[in-house]
């Protein structure tokens, strides 16, 4: 891992509200994520993990500090701006699935290409192929209602990889889910992760899902307690 | 990006059908309104001056007597000679054709059919003055006039109804208990404003003198005006000529009138055109509520959708896609509702305009602005929600609940 990292924070911070009722969630966070890494974000509730995750995804900006995503200073762009690194370089996969109703398992998934603006046919083959590799291509043209939880948040999965984004980032991906289909879920991370290149960034609080990953952050108060790297089997 | 916001648009209006319906119905209600209520409007503007001109166009009507009845109590005023008609005839500028008349009513009998009808007394210048035609058969012969002679020419209606079958010029029917020789047909006028106008058996003046009024006095002067004279100025040179033959000292009020078809005419085509104007003023009311209720509706799906613009925005839409995804949809929606308005218009005139007797009008000016304005509305009213939507801050839309 001599190359540059794909993420890099130097003393991020991040204030809530202002004067005497603010709170500071991120007390100054140094972070370096490699290209290709399979990172676990662990701590307990209000440590920082969800609010630093907020800022990897850009969804947020930093109070203080520096976060580089691909050597660019996220920090200093505006709102529009991020959402196009979100739409170039990210998918996002949540706990509560977050797909959209009555809306086809495709349509899903074919979203983030809409706001690309690939044509219909390439739409098709894409969000087809991301469905097969999920392996939902049988069920592209069921509405969440009609697919089980493990099976919505596959279409999550193929939703956030049908960009072929370099970053995946999954917030408690297997949080509403029983340990079997977790298992799976985790399972088709890891396999995304090795064969198709991606760095998957993932929030979890269950240390049997943290063991899929190859790096442990650990945070506590707001800070970075602990690193584990290469605690992969 | 258009394309996409249009495609996103229809998706949306699609998974909630009962919704965007609901959402278009004041927009289909308030287009329809208006839309039907100014076409109806028109065809009624349209009818009044139709009946209007089938009392003759630009023609004063010089009456015994002040207004419309004979007056109260007093002596009755004279009626007129047939001096005063050649003076009329003589004197005056801006005179097109001066036709007098005298009525009479009775019955009309042919074979076994019997009709009760009006008896007009006049000259083959009213023919002229009313714009009439005989549809066949003749109009009468100035020797026939003067002499008094026993013919007729009679309205489609007593023609109808006394010669069902047969063509009644040359025939002979009885009037009054006399006979009298049918020598045309006139032209077919229709219901006027008046009652039917085709009810009439038009004879020579001489005749119903000397035979129904017994007397060679003229109960009505009809004054057609040359079109290139101010209607208004022949009328006041026509009311001076007849006062000084009437010899009516100046101050001393008239005892006869003038009634000018041309002001009646405009009176009450503006009394319609106001009156359209008002109750399409009134349904461009519920348009304009229908706009609200656009806006509410949006307002509702923005809150609820609140999760869905959440994931759109994590997934890279930028806020203008948003914004313009829910200004889209509120432009499509109010532009289909004013679609489905029009068409209901269309509908509901062509069904009510047979009922209120009056033509029906296709008035593409309305329908194109009433469908503009529809669409004007998705875009005003839609605004204010679309907007809300896109200033969402995406973590706190996908926590959203």
């Amino acid at each position: 891992m001599t190359e540059q990292p794909i993420i890099s924070l130097r003393a991020v911070t991040k204030v809530y509200g202002d004067g005497p009722t603010a709170f500071q969630a991120l007390k100054g966070i140094d972070l370096d994520i490699a290209q290709g890494d399979f990172v676990a974000v662990m701590g307990p509730s209000g440590s920082g993990k969800s609010t630093t995750m907020n800022i990897l995804g850009c969804l947020d900006v930093p109070s203080g500090g520096t976060f580089l995503f691909k050597g660019r200073h996220v920090e200093t762009l505006d709102r529009d701006q991020r959402a196009l690194l979100r739409r170039r370089y990210l998918g996002f996969v949540f706990q509560g699935f977050n797909l959209l109703s009555r809306t086809t398992a495709l349509e899903n998934v074919e979203l983030p290409l809409l706001y690309r603006g690939e044509d219909k046919a390439t739409r098709y083959d894409m969000g087809m192929a991301a469905l097969d590799k999920v392996g939902l291509k049988d069920w592209w043209d069921h509405t969440p209602a009609e697919l089980s939880g493990g099976q919505q948040q596959r279409v999550a999965i193929a939703r956030a990889i049908v960009t072929q984004p370099d970053v995946l980032l999954a917030d408690e991906p297997t949080g509403n889910l029983d340990s079997e289909r977790s298992v799976e879920i985790m399972q088709l991370l890891t396999d995304l992760n090795r064969n198709s290149g991606i760095t998957v960034l993932m929030v979890t609080h269950e240390p049997d899902m943290a063991a899929f990953a190859r790096t442990i952050v650990h945070f506590k108060d707001g800070l970075v307690e602990r690193i584990d790297q290469g605690v992969e089997g | 990006m258009l394309g996409t916001t249009i495609i996103l648009a229809f998706r949306a209006i699609n998974r909630h059908k009962l919704r965007s319906f609901l959402t278009t119905l004041g927009i289909i209600i308030g287009v329809a309104a208006v839309v039907t209520m100014v076409t109806l409007g028109n065809g009624a503007t349209a009818a009044v001056r139709e009946q209007i001109s089938s009392l003759g166009a630009n023609v004063l009507q010089l009456r015994p007597g002040q207004g419309f009845g004979r007056g109260g109590g007093g002596p009755r005023p004279p009626d007129f000679k047939e001096s005063d008609l050649t003076a009329i005839q003589n004197q005056m500028n801006g005179v097109r054709a001066v036709a007098p008349l005298v009525q009479s009513s009775g019955t009309a009998i042919y074979e076994g059919n019997n009709w009760s009808t009006t008896v007009y007394g006049t000259t083959s210048a009213y023919s002229e003055v009313q714009q009439w035609k005989v549809a066949s058969g003749r109009l009468f012969m100035p020797e026939e006039e003067e002499a008094g002679r026993a013919i007729c020419i009679i309205g489609n209606t007593v023609r109808s109804n006394l010669f069902p079958n047969s063509d009644p010029v040359g025939k002979r029917m009885r009037i009054k208990g006399v006979t009298c020789q049918v020598i045309g047909v006139l032209t077919t006028r229709g219901q006027g404003g008046f009652g039917d106008q085709d009810d009439v058996v038009v004879m020579p003046i001489r005749f119903v003198q000397r035979r129904f009024t017994g007397n060679r006095d003229i109960s009505q002067i009809m004054v057609a005006v040359d079109d290139a004279y101010d209607s208004a100025t022949v009328q006041s040179s026509l009311e001076q000529l007849v006062r000084e033959r009437r010899k009516i000292k100046p101050g001393a009020e008239d005892n006869f009138n003038v009634f000018d078809t041309k002001q009646i005419s405009d009176t009450l085509t503006g009394t319609t055109t106001i009156l359209t104007q008002i109750v399409g003023a009134v349904a461009a009311i519920s348009l304009l509520v229908g706009g609200i209720g656009i806006m509410n509706i949006m307002l509702v799906s923005v809150t609820e959708r609140t999760r869905e613009i959440g994931i759109r925005l994590a997934i890279g839409a930028v806020a203008r896609e948003v914004l313009m995804q829910f200004l889209v949809e509120a432009i499509v929606l109010s532009c289909l509702g004013g679609l489905i308005g029009l068409f209901l218009a269309l509908v509901a005139s062509l069904s009510l305009a047979p009922l209120m007797k009056v033509p029906f009008l296709f008035d593409v000016k309305v329908n194109v602005i009433a469908f503009l304005f529809s669409a004007a509305i998705g875009v005003v009213f839609g605004y204010f929600p679309a907007r809300r939507a896109a200033a969402l801050n995406p973590i706190d839309a996908l926590r959203h609940e």
